[in-house]
């Protein structure tokens, strides 16, 4: 029962701060608005009983991502008002990256069978021993292609940060 | 592991925000309550950024160095692979050599990019 | 449930008001200590020993004057120090202060939540302590505060990396992430200092630059930056932020005590024969007296080193704990799989 009205008060509450995130008209509050966004996010992952997972979400998204966007707007110059960029190739790629997300999300819920769905309370898959032991053993390709990922993603913020003195 | 761990383990943390946040907002309002209550003198001069006396020349809105944009990039690639790491070293003692190998591949990748922002000079301040 | 519910708001109520006597009272004890450092005599004049000057300052700042500079966001400018000080009071949440009580028959635990994942749930909160600072040094609008607040902010994330490196090789030896487990594998004199003293050390200095404190107290350096962050601050709200700091400093005390000097733990204690209760006074107070230490650490360190410059904090946490940390998990891993 106190599972449902948390389910509700954390849906509300999702949902509530990304509207805000989009309207609010200055970007400091949106970038609160989304941090918002992602403790209730947080907070749905927790009620799934998926404890590893809720908190790498604050740790990666709130703590770590969010900062870099607030570090973001403070070094935007506010002083001018910004005009939101209406090149035509912004626009096209807005929408491409859109829809590529959106066709990955159908997919998913194209497999997703309703009965597959555990009791929060028995199962024990999203606990940080059991994840692990999926991860290094059915999910190793993957999990060591992604730091060749993270290499990349390293080399370009370096030189993106370093450009002027190349 | 034999202990089931349920969502219900969370409760005591809402409680204890509860308390810390009741604490907070009780404290803020006490103090904007009692503080208030002296009349209050506004003038520009009071009521200006502080700026050690001098005049002040535009505001605090300003871009800063690229360099700490920098490190929070690289904060936030790190901070993801150290999580990575969390899962690993919990079963590190039933995976054993194997386990330590799969993970000194993924390090290696790691510290060669972290040798190659070195080398770039990512932490040089001038 | 109804019984579990008002038990847990009684603990956390007692842990908040003990937190918050002990930061009122660093206070104090941190100008006697850097008054003992420098041949003086430090605050003596309320009460005995001036034993009531926090309490004097407590109240001062309450009858304040609230000011707020005009060019400010006025709803961040009130954000800032809240959060911070709700922070610095969530993380206490995980810590075994002892073991159980029993009274009549009944249990109960003297650690507000015991989660499977304690440590990274303390990760997780340390991590939130940006926002405060940052979101109170932009939003005052002057440019020592954003400076300040730059600082503080590249300062806190790049340590942080380097703690949650030096938690892990704790992680592979101990085989969980609650701290009611690590605590209990302490059990006698198998302290985890003696095991991992290379990973004590860089969470130990680590603690230091998340808490702000000196050495590594750049973003409130009086001298370059009038006062950090919260130049423009004042009545309660600057009390917020010097008094998180004074919360932090017992609490990651507290973390340190229990992650590697075995919490409530003391060898031979728990040999006497003591009943169950008194053994949890017993014990709390032994964790005490390690939080205690490690506040005069705290202090001892902060009137003895001067300050970092800021590109020589940044290679240290980088270049040094960074690499320290990573080769400690190797050695850690190879250790264990020798054995």
């Amino acid at each position: 029962m106190i599972t449902r009205y948390l389910f509700y008060f954390l849906s509300i509450l999702a949902l509530y701060s990304a509207i805000m995130m989009l309207i609010s008209r200055r970007q400091i509050h949106s970038v609160l608005y989304l941090t918002l966004a992602f403790f209730a996010i947080g907070g749905h992952y927790i009620l799934l009983n998926a404890q590893f997972l809720a908190v790498v979400h604050i740790i990666v998204y709130a703590g770590a991502i969010m900062v870099l966007f607030l570090f973001t707007v403070m070094l935007l110059n506010l002083n001018t008002e910004q005009k939101s960029p209406k090149k035509m190739s912004a626009k096209i790629g807005a929408i491409v990256s859109g829809g590529m997300l959106m066709i990955v999300l159908i997919a998913i819920l194209r497999t997703y069978d309703i009965s597959m769905t555990h009791d929060p309370d028995l199962t024990q898959i999203g606990l940080i021993k059991n994840l692990g032991k999926v991860l290094y053993e059915d999910y190793l390709l993957p999990f060591e292609i992604s730091s060749v990922l993270f290499l990349t993603a390293m080399v370009g913020a370096v030189l993106l940060g370093k450009k002027e003195q190349i | 592991m034999d202990k089931t761990f349920v969502p219900a383990d969370y409760i005591p943390i809402l409680v204890q925000f509860a308390v810390a946040f009741g604490f907070v907002l009780i404290t803020m309002t006490l103090t904007h309550i009692i503080g208030g209550k002296r009349k209050k003198i506004h003038t520009i001069r009071k009521e200006e950024n502080f700026e050690c006396g001098i005049e002040v020349k535009g505001n605090a809105r300003f871009p800063f160095s690229v360099q700490y944009f920098l490190i929070a990039i690289l904060f936030v690639l790190f901070d993801v692979e150290i999580i990575f790491f969390y899962p690993w070293a919990i079963n590190f003692k039933s995976t054993g050599w194997n386990g330590f190998f799969e993970m000194l591949l993924f390090l290696g990748f790691l510290m060669f990019g972290f040798y190659y922002i070195i080398q770039k000079g990512a932490f040089k301040w001038d | 449930m109804t019984i579990f519910i008002i038990y847990k708001v009684f603990l956390c109520s007692v842990i908040l008001i003990l937190s918050l006597l002990v930061a009122m009272y660093s206070t104090l004890i941190e100008r006697k200590v850097a008054a003992f450092l420098q041949d003086r005599i430090g605050p003596d004049r309320a009460g005995p020993f001036g034993l009531l000057q926090p309490l004097a300052d407590g109240i001062k700042l309450f009858f304040k004057e609230e000011f707020m500079p005009n060019t400010a966001d006025k709803f961040l400018y009130i954000l800032g120090p809240s959060l911070t000080m709700l922070i610095a009071l969530l993380t206490s949440a995980v810590i075994p202060w002892s073991i159980p009580v029993i009274i009549g028959g009944k249990i109960y635990p003297l650690q507000v939540a015991d989660i499977n994942i304690g440590i990274l749930y303390i990760f997780a909160i340390v991590s939130m302590g940006v926002y405060g600072i940052m979101i109170g040094g932009w939003a005052s609008n002057n440019k020592y505060a954003l400076l300040g607040a730059v600082r503080a902010s590249s300062q806190m994330i790049s340590y942080e990396l380097a703690m949650g490196l030096s938690i892990i090789s704790l992680a592979m030896m101990t085989g969980s992430l609650s701290l009611k487990d690590i605590v209990e594998q302490q059990q006698g004199f198998h302290w985890n200092i003696f095991y991992q003293p290379l990973a004590f050390l860089i969470f130990l200095v680590c603690a230091f630059a998340e808490t702000n404190r000196s050495p590594f107290d750049l973003p409130e350096c009086e001298t370059e930056l009038v006062g950090g962050y919260h130049t423009e601050y004042s009545s309660m709200k600057l009390g917020f932020y010097l008094f998180a700091e004074y919360v932090n400093m017992f609490v990651s005390g507290a973390i340190m005590a229990t992650l590697f000097f075995g919490g409530y733990h003391f060898p031979f204690v728990d040999k006497l024969g003591l009943s169950n209760n008194t053994l949890a006074v017993v014990g709390f107070f032994i964790l005490f007296t390690k939080i205690t230490f490690f506040g005069f650490l705290f202090m001892w360190i902060r009137w003895t080193l001067p300050r970092f410059r800021f590109d020589q904090l940044m290679r240290l946490g980088w270049k040094a704990l960074i690499p320290l940390a990573i080769l400690n998990i190797l050695i850690t891993g190879i250790v264990i799989l020798v054995r």
